[in-house]
C-alpha cells in the first residue's frame, strides 16, 4: 500500500485508482469468514457449501466489505479515513477465481473534504461487488 | 406446520417491522490488537495504523485503531449461534424461520452499508442494537421468489455513545429447482464460466457441423442460387423449400460494430466486439472481432474468419483483421 497519503487537493472526479487483482484463494475466503466472526458454514464447509448448491464456500459479505475498504485505503494512505462503505453484492467469490477491483472517483465535497470512490470488484462470473465508499483525505497542502 | 396462505404470512410478516429484535448483543471480546491483526493477515491489508504502534502513532489516528469494516465484527455472536439447538433465539431468528416454514429456506446477503462516527481503539466495548426497519412485497428475483428484509443496527461504546451503524439487507428466497444437476465431486476447483451454448435444430445443426470441421457455410437455395444467411428452411426470394451450402472464401469487411463494457456476461472477455460482418459473397454474419483494439476498428475494415475454440467445447468463426 502507498505510504503517503493523497492530499483531498490532488484528487479531481473522475480520476482512476490503480486496478488491483486479488487471488481469490481458500485461504482468504475461510481465513477472512473466521476473522470476521462469521463461522456460517457456507463460508469455511465445501461439502456444506455443495448440500446448498454452490460449487465451493463463498466469501462472507464482511470479508468483502474489508476488501473494499482496504482497497481504497490502500490507494489513500494511512491518514485517510473511512466515513462510510456501502456495497451490493452479485456474483459470490469462490476459491480459485480472481477479483479484480477497480475505482473511480465519483465526487468531491470541499466543505469536509471527503471523496467519494465508486468501486467494483469482478471475477470470472461477472460483477462480485459494486459500492462506494466515503473517505476523508487531507486538506490544505 | 401447514403452509400459511400467501395474505396471512403478509400479515404475520409485518407484525415484526419495526420491532427491535432482542436486547442489545453484547460485545464478548473488547476490540483488541490481536483481532485484528488476524483479520489484516488474512484480507492482506497492510496499512500501518492497524498493526504497527509506532506508524499508527505518527498518523492522524495517534495509535492502533481497527480497521473501520470490521465495525460489526466485535458484536458478533460468532460459533456459538451455530452450535445452539431448538429454535429462534431472537426476533430476527423468529422472522427467519417463519418464511423458511412457509417455503422461503434460502437466505442470502445482497446489500451492507456502514457508516463510521470514529475508528475503534483497543479497550473499546461495542454493543449492536438492530431493528427490523422494513420488509419488501415478495419480489421475483434471479435466485427465485422472496422477501427482502432490512434491518439497521446502531453500534455504541462502553460510553453509551454512538460508533458507527449499518443498514443490512437479506433475501430469503424459495431455492427455484435447477434443471442442471449440483456440482458432483468434492474436489477441484469450480468450474470455469463459459459462453452459453447454440441452440441446435432441425434448421441449423448442419451449419454448426460445418463450422466443427473448420468451414465457414452459407446456405444457397437450389432452385434459383439465392444465398441466405442465418439458416432457414425457405428461400426468402423464390419460397423453395430445398437447399444446399457453398462454403464461404471467409473474406468480408466490417458492415456495424458496437463494442460491449456492460453488463459484463460470464464468459465473455472485455471490451467485447461484436460486429456484423459482411462477407465477400454477400450474406451478412453477426461475430466477434478478435485480436484488435476496439479503438482501430473501422467501418469498412476488411476482416477474415477465424474460426476457434472460445473454450473446451464450443467452436465459434470469429472474424480477425485481414492482412495485406
Amino acid at each position: 500500500m502507498s505510504t503517503e497519503t493523497i492530499k483531498f487537493k490532488d484528487v479531481s472526479v473522475g480520476g482512476k485508482l490503480p486496478e488491483v487483482a486479488i487471488e481469490l484463494t481458500p485461504a482468504l475466503i475461510i481465513g477472512g469468514a473466521i476473522a470476521s466472526r462469521d463461522f456460517n458454514p457456507v463460508h469455511h464447509d465445501k461439502a456444506h457449501a455443495q448440500s446448498q448448491g454452490l460449487q465451493d464456500v463463498i466469501m462472507n459479505i464482511l470479508t468483502t466489505n474489508g476488501l473494499v475498504g482496504r482497497y481504497v485505503t490502500d490507494w489513500a494512505g494511512p491518514d485517510s479515513i473511512v466515513k462510510n462503505i456501502a456495497i451490493k453484492l452479485g456474483a459470490p467469490n469462490m476459491p480459485g477465481d480472481t477479483m479484480k477491483m477497480k475505482g473511480t472517483i465519483k465526487s468531491k465535497n470541499d466543505s469536509d473534504g471527503t471523496v467519494e470512490v465508486d468501486v467494483v470488484g469482478a471475477n470470472a462470473w461477472g460483477h462480485h461487488v459494486t459500492g462506494t465508499v466515503k473517505v476523508a483525505l487531507p486538506t490544505g497542502e | 406446520m401447514s403452509k400459511l396462505s400467501k395474505e396471512e404470512l403478509e400479515k404475520k410478516l409485518a407484525t415484526f417491522v419495526g420491532l427491535e429484535i432482542g436486547p442489545p448483543q453484547q460485545p464478548l471480546e473488547p476490540v483488541n490488537e490481536s483481532m485484528i491483526f488476524h483479520w489484516c493477515e488474512a484480507l492482506g491489508d497492510s496499512n500501518p495504523i492497524y498493526t504497527e504502534p509506532v506508524a499508527a502513532k505518527k498518523s492522524v489516528h495517534k495509535g492502533i485503531v481497527a480497521p473501520p469494516a470490521m465495525l460489526q465484527v466485535w458484536s458478533m455472536r460468532g460459533l456459538d449461534m451455530y452450535r445452539r439447538t431448538g429454535g429462534a433465539t431472537d426476533k430476527q431468528g423468529e422472522l427467519h424461520a417463519l418464511l423458511t416454514e412457509n417455503g422461503y429456506s434460502g437466505v442470502v446477503a445482497t446489500n451492507s452499508e456502514q457508516g463510521y462516527t470514529r475508528y475503534l481503539r483497543p479497550g473499546d466495548r461495542i454493543s449492536g442494537r438492530t431493528v427490523i426497519e422494513s420488509i419488501s412485497e415478495e419480489k421475483a428475483t434471479a435466485l427465485g421468489i422472496g422477501y427482502f428484509i432490512n434491518t439497521r443496527t446502531t453500534f455504541r461504546d462502553q460510553d453509551g455513545e454512538d460508533v458507527g451503524w449499518m443498514t443490512f439487507r437479506v433475501l430469503k428466497f424459495k431455492a427455484e429447482q435447477k434443471a442442471q444437476a449440483a456440482p458432483s465431486d468434492g474436489g477441484g476447483a469450480p468450474s470455469k464460466p463459459q459462453r452459453m451454448r447454440p441452440v441446435l435444430g432441425h434448421d441449423n445443426k448442419w451449419w454448426w457441423n460445418r463450422v466443427n470441421e473448420g468451414e465457414l457455410p452459407i446456405q444457397r437455395c437450389k432452385q434459383c442460387g439465392t444465398l441466405r444467411h442465418p439458416t432457414r428452411p425457405m428461400c426468402w426470394k423464390c419460397q423453395s423449400l430445398e437447399w444446399d451450402y457453398v462454403v464461404a472464401s471467409g473474406k468480408g469487411i466490417v458492415y456495424s460494430f458496437v463494442v460491449i463494457h456492460h453488463p459484463p456476461f460470464p464468459g465473455f472477455e472485455y471490451p467485447l466486439i461484436v460486429a456484423v460482418i459482411e462477407l465477400e459473397e454477400g450474406t451478412r454474419i453477426v461475430s466477434n472481432l478478435v485480436g484488435i483494439d476496439p479503438k482501430d476498428v473501422k467501418i469498412g475494415m476488411p476482416v477474415k474468419v477465424s474460426i476457434e475454440n472460445v473454450d473446451e467445447t464450443l467452436k465459434l468463426p470469429l472474424f480477425r483483421l485481414a492482412k495485406g
